[in-house]
């Protein structure tokens, strides 16, 4: 069995790599991934990155946190304990709601920020201590890299390189892996 | 890719590759700290330790060392957390507003307004904090589970909304920060050559790879987080003026102060933002990132709020005479005909007339002008606070009761303390951080960029 390896193709411009990658997935090539120092607009219906979720994750968060501050205030000055503060109606929730905006808004904020920040840290994995994996230290800098893996088409190793020489590369580097 | 109407003034100037944003950026990092920062982090250091020392000896012998009385309970302490807060405000306002208005020109100093954010509220933070007296018990302000009762919090309570309000800013705009900066930690962990150095910034860039996966999440948390930040941000500044609003004190009851304290905010927010840019941007040779355009649009910023709040003042005043209610009345002809005359008109002239010469497009273009009415403007919105809180005190309801306010050394030691501590802070960040938004402006070298804008309008003109 062949070896499996991955292609990791460099260019010196955003417009170069989107070229290319247009035209390498026009020959039914699987890019598997792209490591640039900035987003690069486009490039993601073009290999197949689908949407991120990350909007709805946010507003779950919010409204579970605008609930808990809603049950919260409820319990605290309501249920558990209420005073006659001023002759407000501080035996109605529904009565009392104005008084409760302010932080009710707040603590969706805090929830709804907050949640999302961890979940996209978690998702993208990219915690404190963990390992770069760009292939090139250039990539965060103006160097833009293009991975192609072998296992993931069905050709070899040499007509994905001749598919990838006919593109305005920068330079090729082709490494064996164990998978 | 965009493309950038050819009469727009470019917003990076120069023939700049990606690569020369990057040596601009991460080079003086790289570098030897420059004399001048030496210099500089030296005098606000030594500031800042008298200032904690000055705090020190608040907390220990208690708030009786400030100059506050029976009748003026809140003074310098509240006006200073309020002047801080509302510096904070422009932070927010550039990254998050701007944001969600495409505004490109925030690129260039959204990071170095969000960290003078973040070191703002850490020092407004601190006034009500030791306002408190006995800061041991400040979690008191949280509603945990306690041994008298339980007895909770009042949450009808503007006081406690502000404790919601401000830890929720403050932690937001970190989060905000900080995710804005991994992709940047990464470009200089990838450049360091020092293993020290190499590991902290390794550390620091939590691993960002720059994958087109996470780069269109980056993408999407900015988004969603300048969506939630903008309503965050009236919503802080207008918790702060219900502190006032809220309570029945002439000159403090009124509804206009929302609206009114959040546009004050940012004007002199944004006022902070230019003293603080414009000796930047020349220490640290930025000039070709950050110029008199981006100068000339936070002027106008200023010009606009600068108006609302002249116009607020004004409104205050009419208002008070047409309720036809006399102590009322009496609160503002006392604010510009009593004691405290003199901060009242330091505050008109510096906050209503000065930002109106932004009207000359000299002056809005000059920055030497610019630099001198940020530091006016800055000094007229602290005389605001201090106005709006010790002239509405200082006449009690009971004649019998009525008193003045003298600040003590304790009190100027304190409030210089803060700045000393602010400046250290930002210097630091200056040093060790990336100061401008190094991702975000390489999206825009093509679009804004001075040579690229050539080469667009040269070749447009051959067809």
């Amino acid at each position: 069995m062949e070896s499996k390896k991955v292609l990791h193709v460099m260019y010196d411009d955003d417009g170069k790599l989107l070229e290319a990658a247009k035209q390498l997935v026009a020959k039914g090539i699987q890019v598997k991934d792209v490591y640039s120092p900035f987003p690069v607009h486009g490039i993601d219906p073009v290999i197949g990155v689908k949407r991120t979720r990350l909007a709805i994750a946010s507003f779950m968060y919010a409204t579970t946190g605008t609930c808990l501050a809603l049950f919260g205030m409820w319990y605290f000055m309501i249920q558990d304990w209420p005073m006659n503060i001023g002759g407000k109606p501080s035996f109605s929730l529904i009565e009392n709601l104005p008084a409760f905006v302010p932080v009710t808004f707040e603590f969706s904020v805090l929830c709804g920020a907050h949640g999302m920040a961890l979940t996209y840290l978690l998702r993208n994995g990219t915690l404190p201590g963990m390992p770069a994996s760009n292939p090139d230290p250039r990539t965060t800098d103006d160097k833009f890299v293009m991975e192609i893996l072998t296992e993931e088409n069905e050709m070899d190793a040499a007509a994905l390189e001749a598919a990838v020489n006919d593109t305005d590369l920068l330079e090729l580097s082709i490494k064996e892996y164990d998978a | 890719m965009q493309q950038e109407a050819a009469i727009r003034e470019p917003l990076i100037l120069g023939n700049k590759s990606y690569k020369d944003i990057t040596d601009d950026v991460v080079g003086p990092i790289q570098g030897k700290a420059p004399l001048g920062w030496k210099i500089m982090i030296t005098i606000s250091s030594v500031i800042a330790f008298y200032g904690v020392g000055c705090i020190l000896y608040l907390i220990g012998t208690g708030i009786g060392v400030w100059g506050l009385n029976k009748t003026v309970g809140w003074a310098w302490d509240i006006t200073n957390f309020v002047w801080w807060v509302g510096i904070g405000h422009a932070g927010t306002l550039i990254s998050a507003v701007l944001l969600l208005f495409r505004q490109k020109w925030r690129m260039a100093i959204n990071r170095s307004a969000e960290a003078m954010t973040i070191f703002a509220v850490i020092m407004a933070a601190v006034f009500p904090g030791i306002h408190m007296g006995r800061i041991w018990v400040s979690y008191w302000v949280l509603p945990l589970p306690n041994q008298f009762g339980s007895l909770w919090v009042n949450f009808n309570s503007p006081l406690l909304w502000d404790v919601f309000a401000i830890s929720t800013y403050f932690s937001v705009s970190l989060v905000f920060w900080y995710i804005g900066l991994i992709p940047d930690f990464a470009t200089i962990r990838d450049r360091m050559t020092k293993p020290l150095q190499k590991k902290i910034y390794g550390l620091l860039s939590f691993g960002w790879s720059g994958r087109a996966k996470h780069w269109t999440r980056f993408e999407e948390v900015s988004l969603v987080l300048a969506g939630i930040a903008t309503p965050l941000v009236f919503s802080v500044h207008s918790i702060v003026s219900m502190d006032f609003a809220t309570s029945v004190i002439p000159g403090w009851h009124t509804t206009i102060f929302p609206p009114y304290f959040v546009s004050g905010a940012v004007f002199s927010g944004f006022a902070m933002v230019q003293t603080l840019l414009l000796i930047m941007r020349k220490t640290m040779n930025l000039e070709n990132y950050i110029h008199t355009k981006h100068v000339e649009y936070m002027n106008i910023v200023i010009i606009v709020t600068g108006s609302i709040v002249g116009v607020a003042y004004l409104t205050e005043l009419f208002i008070s005479w047409y309720s036809g209610v006399e102590y009322e009345s009496y609160a503002f002809i006392n604010r510009f005909s009593g004691p405290y005359s003199m901060s009242y008109w330091i505050m008109m002239t510096c906050n209503v007339v000065s930002p109106q010469l932004f009207w000359f497009k000299k002056i809005r273009r000059s920055l030497v002008a610019t630099f001198a009415l940020s530091i006016v403007v800055n000094i007229g919105m602290w005389f605001e606070r201090y106005v709006i809180i010790v002239t509405s005190l200082h006449r009690d309801f009971d004649p019998s009761s009525w008193g003045e306010f003298y600040a003590t050394n304790i009190d100027v030691g304190v409030f210089i303390g803060t700045l000393g501590i602010f400046f250290t802070l930002f210097l630091l960040f200056a040093r060790f951080f990336p100061v401008l938004a190094l991702n975000e402006l390489k999206t825009i070298l093509k679009s804004s960029g001075e040579e690229h804008k050539r080469i667009q309008s040269d070749g447009k003109s051959n067809h």
